[in-house]
């Protein structure tokens, strides 16, 4: 299967600390990456490099980042204006060709057509969150990364995210996430990057993972992880 | 750009408070000032007591006698007189702020001012009570009184040199006395010289008369000539000098026209700075920051799209005000285009100025108080005038006023509304160049945006 997004290389400094160390892996299509390690390992950077935010000091992706949807942590949304106002915005910025017809497409995809109108400041959390992955689907990416997507989000809600992105992925999207949550990337992720300080050390599946973190003497697998890392000096 | 103008357009609407105050503030302003500067200076309320018995207002000098009564009219006119019938009445007056002062007029005033003027003693005194603590009310009330007063000493002693004058010349040339009833004529120097000379040429050659009579026409001679010079500059003591004023920075804007670019000024500098700054903050603050620049709108174009949008809402903001103080004051409408253009020029740059503490701040109400703090500062330090400090701390002064736009605006705008010196060509240009310094800065503060 052609790879949807190849990274080669990707380094990153700020000062004299190393954020990321020659990071390299590939994407395909309709997998669900979850991007994993513990505070500092380099998660957000990685994303942040890859959504075109940040740019790398040295390495370089296959695709521009104007192809990749990208959702930040933080729901990045002007709260004064309503949730179609958002989109329409956003859809008039990414110069899509029709955008009215890109903003009622997300409204049905998220099921937010009934919030249409309502100010973005007036929604719940997960409403909130459902309008700031709507507006990294605008242009319908092949690429869709997601900071942390279920950071603020309570157990129902995060439910409802999740069979969302599988619905993605089910579409032939690629879905990148980072979390701090491992159960998370257990259950939702059909690969694994497990980045700590800056490099990369794992990239297979949730099976595989659990194969190579082993059993340790440790009780469950967010234990056995914290092993693993600290038994390679993280 | 036109899509994050609309967005733009669309929050502010929805923030009606902010919109409210950015609109009714510059109007209320412009309200304030056009009353003030139209509306005539108030009289100051001061209680008047006066102790000299009705008739006895005057005081004799040589042949006349001058009403010094007369000259307390004049000071009552200038004055919004409370007339109290007591000293201690005056005091409650003034203790109570009824009145802001009190003036005592002792009852021997004429005989003090009589003693002076016939034998030199003395020194005639009115008493003045003050009760503010106001430093600067107590600075302004006293210098209202003390101006009045010094106005009727001065007619007061224009009045008696008069009559001294008057009297002086009669001594020189003679005239008619009316003293007691009756009318004495009066000889006078020249008239006497001449019966002297007169006599000295009808005596014989060798007379022994001729001597003395030769000397007391010296005499008079020489006090003619010293009499006929005193009377003229006795004359000029009131007045003794007469000051023509030559402006060499040429026609200088009329104070109320400088006042009103002053506030105008001060509204363009608050709603561009503080607009220009919480756009940008807010940006940040919602989190899009990242989101935009990821492709959708480079940085400088985001940057020029908040100074336009703020410098737009300020210049209409102020025309507005500018045309309401129009009504009170007298601003060249001929020149409406070069208003349109230092407004704008001026709100450019201090939009400018407010992107770089949005851009520095980076949160809305942290935006808004610097904006704030730097504000105020920039525009009292550009309105010390120029000689009023020295040394260090004027070229200190000088230098944030040059960094700043607040000067450079008004002295564009007060060109703009009165047509007077100095241009308005070489502001713009610093306005111009301060717009670009700051939008640069602003530029390199946005990589903070990003973290």
């Amino acid at each position: 299967m052609p790879a949807t997004l190849e990274a080669h290389g990707l380094t990153k400094h700020y000062g004299s600390q190393v954020a990321l160390r020659a990071i390299s892996f590939a994407l395909v299509s309709g997998e669900r990456v979850g991007i994993v390690g513990p505070n500092g390992a380099g998660k957000t950077t990685l994303l942040s490099i890859l959504a075109g935010v940040l740019a790398p000091d040295a390495g370089r992706l296959s695709r521009p980042a104007t192809e990749i949807g990208w959702v930040p942590q933080q729901p990045a949304l002007y709260s004064k204006l309503s949730v179609a106002e958002n989109l329409r915005l956003f859809a008039r910025l990414e110069k899509l060709a029709d955008p009215e017809a890109a903003v009622a497409r997300m409204l049905e995809q998220t099921a937010l057509s009934q919030r249409a109108d309502e100010q973005v400041g007036r929604l719940s959390g997960g409403n909130r969150q459902r309008v700031n992955i709507a507006i990294g689907l605008l242009g319908a990416p092949t690429v869709l990364l997601l900071d942390e997507p279920s950071a603020s989000l309570d157990p129902r809600q995060r439910e409802r995210l999740w069979e969302f992105i599988a619905m993605l992925s089910a579409q032939g999207t690629t879905v990148v996430f980072s979390t701090h949550n491992v159960a998370e990337v257990e259950r939702y992720a059909t690969r694994v990057l497990l980045l700590a300080d800056g490099e990369l050390l794992f990239t297979g599946t949730p099976a595989e993972l659990e194969v190579a973190v082993g059993d340790g003497g440790a009780r469950d697998f967010e234990a056995k992880l914290v092993s693993f890392l600290h038994a390679r000096g993280h | 750009m036109r899509w994050l103008l609309v967005k733009d357009l669309q929050i502010l609407r929805r923030s009606p408070l902010l919109t409210g105050l950015l609109v009714v503030y510059p109007v209320v302003i412009a309200l304030m000032i056009g009353f003030a500067l139209s509306s005539p200076p108030g009289k100051p309320r001061v209680a008047f007591f006066d102790q000299v018995p009705r008739g006895h207002g005057t005081i004799a000098l040589g042949g006349q006698r001058v009403n010094v009564g007369h000259y307390a009219g004049a000071l009552l006119s200038s004055v919004s007189a409370i007339r109290v019938s007591s000293r201690a009445q005056a005091i409650a007056t003034v203790r109570s702020g009824q009145a802001l002062a009190a003036v005592i007029i002792p009852a021997d005033l004429p005989q003090q001012i009589q003693s002076l003027v016939t034998q030199g003693i003395g020194s005639p005194s009115v008493e003045v009570i003050l009760n503010s603590r106001d430093p600067i009310e107590r600075q302004v009330v006293d210098q209202a009184i003390t101006a009045r007063l010094n106005q009727v000493e001065q007619s007061v002693s224009k009045q008696l040199l008069r009559v001294a004058i008057a009297d002086l010349q009669q001594v020189l040339s003679g005239g008619q006395v009316h003293a007691l009833g009756q009318t004495v004529h009066l000889l006078g120097l020249r008239n006497a010289r001449a019966i002297v000379a007169g006599t000295l040429a009808g005596l014989p050659r060798g007379s022994p008369l001729r001597p003395a009579l030769s000397q007391v026409i010296s005499f008079a001679d020489l006090a003619i000539q010293g009499l006929s010079f005193a009377s003229p500059a006795l004359g000029t003591i009131g007045t003794p000098l007469a000051v023509h004023q030559i402006q060499l920075a040429g026609a200088t804007t009329p104070t109320d026209a400088y006042a009103a670019a002053i506030a105008v000024i001060v509204s363009l500098m608050f709603v561009g700075v503080l607009l220009a700054s919480g756009l940008l903050a807010l940006v940040r603050s919602e989190n899009a920051y990242a989101r935009l620049v990821r492709g959708l709108v480079s940085p400088g174009r985001l940057l020029a799209e908040k100074i336009a949008l703020s410098a737009v809402c300020a210049t209409l903001v102020t025309l507005v005000m500018a045309a309401l103080v129009s009504l009170f004051v007298s601003l060249d409408w001929s020149r409406l285009p070069l208003w349109v253009l230092s407004l704008g020029v001026g709100a450019i740059a201090f939009a400018a100025l407010g992107v770089t503490i949005g851009a520095v701040a980076r949160e809305v109400s942290a935006a808004s108080l610097l904006a704030f703090l730097i504000a105020l500062p920039v525009a009292f330090v550009a309105l010390v005038p120029a000689n009023a400090v020295s040394g260090g701390l004027k070229t200190v002064l000088d230098v944030i006023a040059f960094v700043f736009p607040f000067k450079a605006s008004l002295q564009a705008v007060s060109n703009a509304f009165s047509g007077t010196a100095p241009g308005a060509g070489l502001p713009l240009v610093h306005l111009l160049a301060l717009a670009l310094a700051f939008g640069i800065l602003a530029r390199v503060a946005l990589v903070r945006f990003a973290r």
